[in-house]
């Protein structure tokens, strides 16, 4: 296809001439993937080629009665992962539908969308439509969707990038192998940021065929550097209050900022610090996901409307609404990911071909070494990555029932369409019919009822038992799982809403205890069902909101930077004064680490043993070690009271002295150490939840269920110890051991840092080494659980009892 | 003993760790909420398929309090079953170890709103309530004294949900002893219209009591 003479004019009045990128996308015949960074007409590009056949369709001689009986029905369907997203594409495609005469109709399909107009689209769909991976799948549940997407020509798939780093891209995939079957011949273009390896993300959203890759222009390089602070970065922490004034000098130097911070907690912290030192009143505001969606909208439309002077934000907005007045982007803390900083750093300067500006403040001692061996790898384009596991079987589960609620299917057609996305290429079909068994039966190796079954097979076809099911499952679409939280409001008769925060952390809150929310220190008033009543209360010192999370460990290919940058002193120029003379003081006092060396240390301390272990693994990995290992010092009497860990070492602290890590770190050890130990932890079990939830074991969402007031659900930990107890091959728990070989548990990369590191040194020293003093300030301290939860429990009620005066009464 | 000693009424009671409730003069061991065949009853209306093993592992605590108790009564306190028809169709393996449970003692299935009535080929009798001295042993809190089931209570206790036994003037409720047992809160106000002050008595490893009704949360 190539350009209308009309659209080539419609280009001409904007002023505009047509990117290469957007007329090779145009030219395609096949299925394709754009790499281009923001501000590159990304999403014109996508759109291009719907518009031009619409057009077509519209006015195959220039006469337009005819278009009504040349075209009808669903054209594209774009695909974003954020709803807010499809509010504005629609606005964008609004003006060229419009000034080129289309008459075609464009309209979004979210959770937000209301009954009526879902009704009215499954009988009459527009002829774009604009949606979320969740929302194709519960139209694809429906038994209208032969229907709705049998003449669908064209894909959309935006920011594909991010799509493809969550569940929500697996799913998203197995829809397109359906939309695929339905429509033969559909043609299906990726959209995404730039990523470390552009022909893996084309496999991952392939069909049948190849799909071609399409590499904008990446433009000039990056005006990235670290920001020059009057103030050293503290040795420990990851506030980044230090380096205030420059950030405001920056905020101001600019006409827009993106201030981004890795977690909520530390963004209402800075926030908070900001605003302290914003003498002059510069606009500025908050954005992260704890905050109630009409705060985030009102920072979104503050922003758009160019009211805003910077914006502090956590990873809530590397995605989303480009913001073209955005001129500077500062990331606060270490960036973690190299990939994901040149993802931010895209966020400046929306004008294509205009270099980025981009400032890092790196937060602590060992976040300067991280943030000087991120700057080098950008320089470098070396963008990091880890290779997608294969599609995951829950995913699957889901799929299937889902399917079954759009109509009967046979199992041998089902599983070669399955076969068909690229994330379930490799899928056997052994874990196929585990999965559809568990689908239909729940798939317990005790099974004693003709109840026990969600799908049965009647003449050849596999059908929902019970038609009610699909509600009910309806209701579960999607692979998000969240914490459990609790909604914070203010207090009174329709109290604003300010919040979410951890049910965890709501729980450790006592009335009159303060806590940062939205940038302001409230006190805590009560607890009513499922939300906290709060009083602002700007004189108190907050206690701090621990509801981050799931902590972003840093990359496996930036530690390796980050270790040979340590490792080789000739390199140390690069770094902060202070920081070379502290591992210069390192060298003298024990030995740096470096590539292929894994050192330990052991010391006393405050009249304990510490062991130190400087692994760079990642904090995940590291905190999995320091679970395995805590455990190997406890059979073996050295009584370990506790440990740390961080993206760089692992810190245990015990009452005799670990002389001799080697036989801990023995690989077979560890693994055997997973396997039936760490089986019954805490990050296991979420790990199952969220898989028991994604595969619909779980149920999050129930008709009525908040009516009632009874708490219905109970806790997903029964679930899965009593699994573990009678059904240890069920196929849960097997997919809950795969998941831990990465993500939170992150068994895989203890595994590499063994690999790769032939030599082991072990060193005693009689004091705190240099390396490992800012360790011993770091926050987020794990006791050994086991009798010390107990005791803590105990303490805690002989406290109250104390206080209410009813001691020794037991 | 990890249980917690208190008097109501003027019966001498123990709140064991477990979530079972001992009165050792006369030997009797009382248990709210089992709500046996819980996964059937879910399967059977269309609900998610949940492991088919609950009603084994409710019973093998079971079986420990009472190898450890050896009670001359045990009272199931109502919802016993999670409804009739799971009570009917219990699977045999966890019918087996409830006639051995039952084996030389007297047990007692007071009805509840989800098991009213006797359960067919089970062992034991059925009751809508029982005295004993001045307190009455009923499923769902009436006119006090009494204890009761039926809500399933629970606490929140150094971060964590317990399940908890709620001691007040008048009423005396036991947690849901079943697996597959959800908690409602104590501050709901359907418990602190109940317990508006006394004690709650958290389950785990020991019984630990704390107060109630200080606004504490």
């Amino acid at each position: 296809m190539i350009l209308p003479p009309a659209f080539q004019d419609w280009f001409a009045r904007q002023g505009w001439q047509p990117h290469p990128h957007q007329l090779a996308l145009l030219a395609a015949t096949g299925d394709s993937l754009l790499i281009a960074p923001t501000g590159g007409g990304k999403t014109l590009a996508g759109f291009l080629p719907s518009l031009v056949e619409l057009a077509q369709v519209a006015r195959p001689d220039g006469y337009l009665g005819n278009r009504e009986a040349a075209r009808g029905g669903l054209h594209t369907l774009y695909v974003s992962p954020l709803k807010a997203l499809t509010a504005d594409i629609g606005r964008n495609l609004a003006r060229p539908v419009a000034e080129l005469g289309l008459g075609v109709r464009v309209e979004d399909r979210t959770g937000d969308t209301g009954q009526s107009q879902r009704r009215r689209q499954r009988v009459d769909p527009p002829e774009i439509l604009l949606t979320t991976p969740e929302s194709l799948a519960l139209m694809l549940s429906y038994p209208e969707a032969p229907a709705i997407f049998g003449g669908l020509r064209r894909v959309v798939l935006d920011e594909l990038h991010a799509l493809a780093e969550s569940k929500r891209g697996d799913q998203l995939m197995l829809g397109l192998a359906r939309l695929r079957a339905l429509s033969p011949g559909l043609r299906v273009t990726g959209l995404s940021a730039t990523v470390e390896d552009p022909q893996a993300l084309a496999g991952f959203m392939a069909g049948a065929a190849p799909v071609t890759v399409v590499e904008a222009d990446p433009g000039p390089d990056p005006d990235i550097a670290m920001l020059a602070t009057v103030r050293h970065a503290p040795w420990s922490g990851g506030g980044g209050h230090h380096a205030i004034p420059e950030v405001l000098a920056a905020v101001k130097a600019a006409r827009t900022t993106i201030i981004f911070i890795n977690t909520r907690a530390q963004a209402e912290l800075f926030f908070q610090a900001l605003w302290a030192a914003n003498d002059e009143n510069l606009p500025i505001g908050l954005h992260h996901g704890s905050l109630a969606r009409e705060q985030r909208a009102r920072v979104e439309a503050a922003m758009a409307a160019g009211e805003l002077r910077a914006v502090v934000a956590t990873g809530s907005l590397d995605l989303g609404i480009d913001w073209g007045a955005v001129d500077l982007v500062i990331q606060v803390g270490a960036p973690k990911n190299v990939k994901r900083l040149v993802q931010r750093i895209g966020r400046a300067n929306h004008r294509y071909n205009a270099p980025s500006k981009a400032r890092i403040v790196p937060a602590n001692r060992f976040e300067q070494i991280e943030c000087v061996a991120a700057l080098e790898a950008v320089r470098a384009r070396d963008l990091d990555g880890d290779p997608r596991g294969p599609g995951p079987l829950d995913v699957l589960c889901q799929h299937i029932l889902l399917t079954a609620c759009a109509a009967p299917f046979d199992a041998d057609a089902l599983y070669a369409e399955v076969a068909t996305a690229g994330p379930y290429r490799g899928l056997s079909r052994a874990d196929f019919d585990a999965c559809l068994d568990f689908a239909a039966t729940g798939g317990y190796a005790l099974r004693a009822y003709d109840r026990w079954q969600r799908l049965m097979l009647r003449g050849g076809l596999w059908h929902l038992r019970d038609a009610r099911a699909a509600k009910l499952l309806r209701m579960n679409v999607g692979t998000i799982v969240e914490a459990e939280m609790m909604k914070v409001r203010l207090r009174g008769r329709g109290g604003a809403p300010l919040g979410e925060v951890e049910e965890a952390f709501a729980a450790s809150l006592t009335p009159g205890d303060s806590f940062l929310i939205g940038g302001r220190v409230v006190r805590m008033d009560a607890m009513r069902e499922m939300v906290i009543e709060v009083t602002p209360d700007p004189t108190r010192q907050p206690k701090i909101a621990v509801y981050s999370g799931v902590k972003l460990a840093m990359s496996t290919q930036l530690s390796h930077r980050v270790l040979a940058l340590i490792g080789d002193p000739s390199r140390h120029d690069a770094l902060p004064a202070q920081t070379r003379d502290w591992l210069g003081l390192q060298a003298e006092v024990s030995v740096l680490p470096e590539p292929g060396l894994l050192l330990s240390e052991s010391f006393p301390h405050a009249g304990l043993w510490h062991f130190a272990l400087y692994g760079f693994a990642g904090r995940n990995a590291l905190q999995t070690l320091g679970l395995l290992l805590t455990r190997e010092m406890e059979e073996e009497g050295l009584g370990p009271l506790g440990f740390l860990s961080t993206d760089y070492a692992l810190l245990v602290w015990s009452l005799d002295p670990l002389r001799d890590p080697a036989p801990l770190l023995d690989r077979a050890r560890l693994r055997a150490g997973l396997g039936d130990w760490l089986g019954g932890n805490a990050v296991m079990k979420r790990t199952f939840r969220n898989v028991a939830t994604v595969a619909g074991l779980i149920q999050r969402n129930m008709p009525g269920q908040r009516k009632s007031g009874r708490q219905a659900t109970f806790s997903s930990d029964i679930l899965y110890d009593t699994l573990r107890k009678y059904d240890p091959g069920h196929l849960m728990l097997r997919i809950t051991a795969e998941e831990a070989g990465r993500g939170l548990v992150d068994f895989g990369r203890i595994e590499e840092m063994l690999d790769r590191s032939p030599r082991r040194e072990h060193r005693m020293l009689d004091r705190v080494s240099p390396m490992a003093a800012p360790l011993l300030l770091e926050v987020g301290r794990v006791p050994i659980r086991g009798e010390g939860r107990e005791r803590l429990a105990q303490i805690e009620a002989e406290a109250l009892m104390r206080d209410a005066g009813l001691e020794g009464i037991a | 003993m990890s249980g917690y000693v208190f008097d109501f009424h003027g019966l001498r009671l123990e709140a064991q760790a477990s979530g079972v409730l001992w009165w050792g003069a006369g030997g009797w061991l009382v248990v709210a909420d089992l709500h046996l065949g819980k996964s059937e009853r879910m399967a059977r209306r269309g609900g998610p398929l949940l492991p088919p093993y609950e009603g084994l592992a409710t019973l093998e605590r079971l079986a420990a309090e009472i190898a450890a108790l050896d009670p001359r009564v045990v009272v199931s306190l109502g919802d016993g079953f999670d409804d009739l028809a799971a009570a009917e169709a219990l699977d045999p393996l966890v019918a087996g170890a409830l006639a051995r449970l039952a084996q030389g003692r007297d047990w007692v299935w007071i009805g509840g709103n989800h098991d009213p009535g006797a359960p067919a080929g089970l062992p034991g009798r059925a009751a809508d309530s029982l005295r004993l001295g001045r307190v009455t042993l009923r499923h769902q809190a009436g006119q006090g004294p009494d204890i009761s089931g039926h809500f399933h209570p629970a606490v929140r206790l150094a971060g964590e949900r317990r399940r908890a036994f709620l001691l007040g003037g008048d009423h005396l409720l036991l947690p849901a002893f079943g697996a597959y047992t959800g908690g409602l809160l104590q501050d709901d106000p359907a418990l602190a219209a109940l317990v508006p002050q006394g004690l709650a008595i958290a389950c785990g490893a020991r019984a630990i009591p704390l107060p109630l009704g200080r606004r504490r949360s």
